[in-house]
């Protein structure tokens, strides 16, 4: 369980370009965080930066768990539950054994129930192939909820779905926070969360 | 370890190397006018007559290909592990004058086998390590362009040298191993006079110091040309 | 199911499905033991002297058909990402991947050897010892290629640069793979070359994971 995520004067430089520097915020347990930012702004730098992709040429990210605070990126790593712009699906393997596949990489049970939270469940054993972009941005979500993780970096996490969706994205990610996660998350739509947003 | 990274400054690097290239350059036509001249003037080898002076060229080309290898495993360790900013550089443009040399040392044993051997290539164990030599390099300058990002392929190359650099050991062993194995024992280079001892060191001199020369003029090249581009995307803004 | 069995498993089971890279490794290298003999001629007992070398390249370079992939499939669709913040080093999953490499390309090619070994009119116990040699050998093939395979997984031709990267660091098992084979055809005994080969993959096996991790590290970063 997290307590806080603090960033203390983070820079970001990708190959010449210098996308933020001195940027600080924190967010803690039950919160979320929007950044926003035309694109290439470096909403994505900032996420990988906090997933521990990438090193920040200044500053520091310190988190705080129940039991110990600690700016190492690796163990900051471990807390992540990550939805990027791509999906991680294999096109040859099964909704069900991708799922399976993630949360016991994940160290987790797979648990069909998860598919029946986002719409999934009947397409359990087709091949992640025939999945439209908006089925496999639920099948992303599942995986998300399976990992079990309390600190979400999601980057467009409204992007490729129809309302029903996004609906049920904002829903998930106002159980997760009501259930102690964080939430850090790029977006051009307001997570109407009533929490902080930030501006790239 | 401080000294070395003073001179990580481009600037400071520029300004260092700019006084003492002349002086290298001087004492590299020195040296391998010296040695060159002694060679020539010394009797002919019993043994081998005027051959022996390829290995004039020869044999220190072939230690200077090693010792280039290792100077760029230094530099990618320093890059790697200090993040020392001018070993990249430094790295990629010690290279070419390596896969130089190499293949100068390939092409002079050749020459020198003909009238050893009779033929103008033998399979013999030190050939065939600085022919895999000769590939490794081109890997390492084929990685670097073939990587866009800068900064990424500096790390690939330098991930990339660092596992050459702890495989030549083991292939040198195993070519060795194959010779004995295939042709009963190794073939030897030959050996040399004393009187020729005096000049190949000399000439050994001289390859280091033509190396030191030539890759202080390619890193400062490099940083020229960087500033270069620089200045261009600046003015084209 | 552990994180690395788990991995292991996927990983084996897309080889599978995939349209089976194992077959496409096979025909290869059953290709390459045709075209010998036609550029050499049929000779059975110079085709015989050659077999341990010429179907020792053969292995080698079907085996590298599909070690572009081995990385840049994942890199590609975002799952590296994912696998990356499992709760699993880097290291182990470079592991993982080269034992699922293995299974699904070194170990078949070894299984097919002793049928092309015939073709080359290979005796029964220099034919045992090219069958040992590519069992204990195929292994570092893996190893050494999955630090190719990190090192280009963002190129998209990568599987061009690929070979030249790292045919030269397999020299050794080649040498001493097809040299067991030779020193049992003269007599010699294949076990010098064997060991000398056995220590070559344990070290290639046991190191290459970290040098394709900090690979794979950079280009996460990228």
């Amino acid at each position: 369980m997290i307590s806080s995520l603090t960033a203390e004067n983070l820079a970001c430089v990708r190959g010449d370009k210098r996308l933020f520097e001195s940027l600080s915020f924190r967010v803690r347990a039950g919160q979320a965080l929007a950044v926003e930012g035309a694109n290439g702004a470096g909403k994505t730098s900032l996420l990988r930066l906090l997933a521990g992709f990438l090193s920040p040429a200044a500053g520091r990210i310190v988190v705080k768990t129940e039991s110990r605070e600690s700016d190492d990126s690796e163990e900051r790593g471990r807390l992540v539950g990550w939805l990027g712009h791509l999906d991680g699906l294999k096109p040859q393997l099964t909704v069900l054994e991708q799922l399976s596949f993630f949360a016991h990489l994940y160290g987790r049970r797979a648990d069909p129930a998860v598919l029946e939270t986002v719409g999934l469940s009947r397409q359990a054993d087709l091949p992640c192939r025939y999945l439209s972009a908006g089925q496999k941005r639920r099948l992303a979500l599942a995986r998300l909820l399976s990992s079990q993780r309390p600190l979400w970096l999601l980057d467009e996490p409204f992007a490729a779905l129809d309302a029903a969706g996004q609906g049920l994205v904002a829903q998930l990610m106002l159980r997760h926070c009501g259930e102690g996660g964080i939430i850090i998350a790029a977006t051009h739509d307001p997570l109407g969360l009533g929490n902080e947003s930030l501006k790239l | 370890m401080n000294w070395l990274f003073r001179y990580a400054n481009p600037h400071e690097f520029m300004r260092l190397s700019g006084a003492v290239l002349p002086f290298t350059a001087i004492a590299t036509a020195l040296c391998l006018a010296l040695a060159l001249y002694l060679g020539f003037t010394a009797p002919p080898d019993y043994q081998q007559g005027r051959t022996v002076l390829i290995l004039f060229i020869h044999v220190p080309a072939a230690t200077g290909a090693m010792m280039v290898y290792g100077a760029i495993a230094v530099c990618s360790l320093l890059s790697l592990v200090w993040r020392h900013p001018l070993s990249d550089t430094a790295a990629r443009a010690a290279a070419p004058l390596g896969a130089i040399f190499t293949a100068l040392g390939l092409i002079t044993g050749s020459l020198w086998g003909k009238p050893m051997w009779g033929t103008y290539w033998v399979w013999d164990a030190r050939l065939t390590s600085f022919l895999l030599l000769l590939f490794l390099y081109f890997g390492y300058m084929a990685l670097w362009n073939a990587i866009e990002d800068e900064t990424k392929a500096a790390r690939a190359a330098a991930v990339l040298a660092l596992v050459g650099a702890v495989n030549i050991p083991i292939i040198k062993f195993s070519v060795n191993w194959w010779s004995t194995l295939h042709q009963g024992e190794s073939i030897v280079t030959g050996e040399m006079a004393p009187v020729f001892l005096v000049p190949m060191l000399l000439m050994m001199a001289g390859y280091v110091l033509l190396f030191l020369t030539l890759w202080m003029a390619r890193i400062r090249t490099a940083i020229l040309e960087r500033r270069a581009t620089v200045l261009m995307q600046r003015g084209a803004q | 199911m552990s994180p690395f069995a788990t991995l292991l498993l996927r990983d084996v089971r897309l080889a599978a499905r995939s349209g089976g890279s194992a077959a496409l490794a096979l025909s290869f290298f059953a290709l390459v033991a045709t075209l010998m003999p036609l550029g050499i001629g049929a000779d059975l007992r110079l085709l015989a002297r050659v077999a341990g070398g010429v179907l020792w390249v053969g292995a080698v370079l079907a085996a590298l058909l599909s070690l572009d992939r081995l990385f840049q499939s994942d890199f590609e669709d975002g799952s590296l990402d994912l696998i990356a913040l499992a709760p699993i080093p880097l290291e182990l999953t470079a592991l993982a991947k080269i034992t699922a490499h293995w299974l699904s390309t070194g170990l078949p090619l070894t299984l097919l050897s002793p049928l092309l070994a015939l073709m080359f009119n290979l005796a029964p116990t220099p034919t045992q010892v090219l069958f040992l040699s590519l069992l204990i050998g195929t292994p570092a093939v893996s190893a050494v290629g999955a630090i190719g395979a990190s090192l280009t997984l963002s190129l998209k031709r990568g599987g061009l640069i690929l070979p030249l990267l790292i045919l030269p660091l397999l020299a050794p098992a080649v040498i001493f793979g097809a040299g067991a084979v030779a020193a049992t055809m003269d007599g010699l005994g294949g076990q010098g070359g064997l060991e000398l080969l056995a220590a070559f993959s344990l070290a290639a096996v046991l190191l290459s994971p970290f040098a394709a991790a900090a690979s794979v590290r950079l280009n996460l970063g990228g």
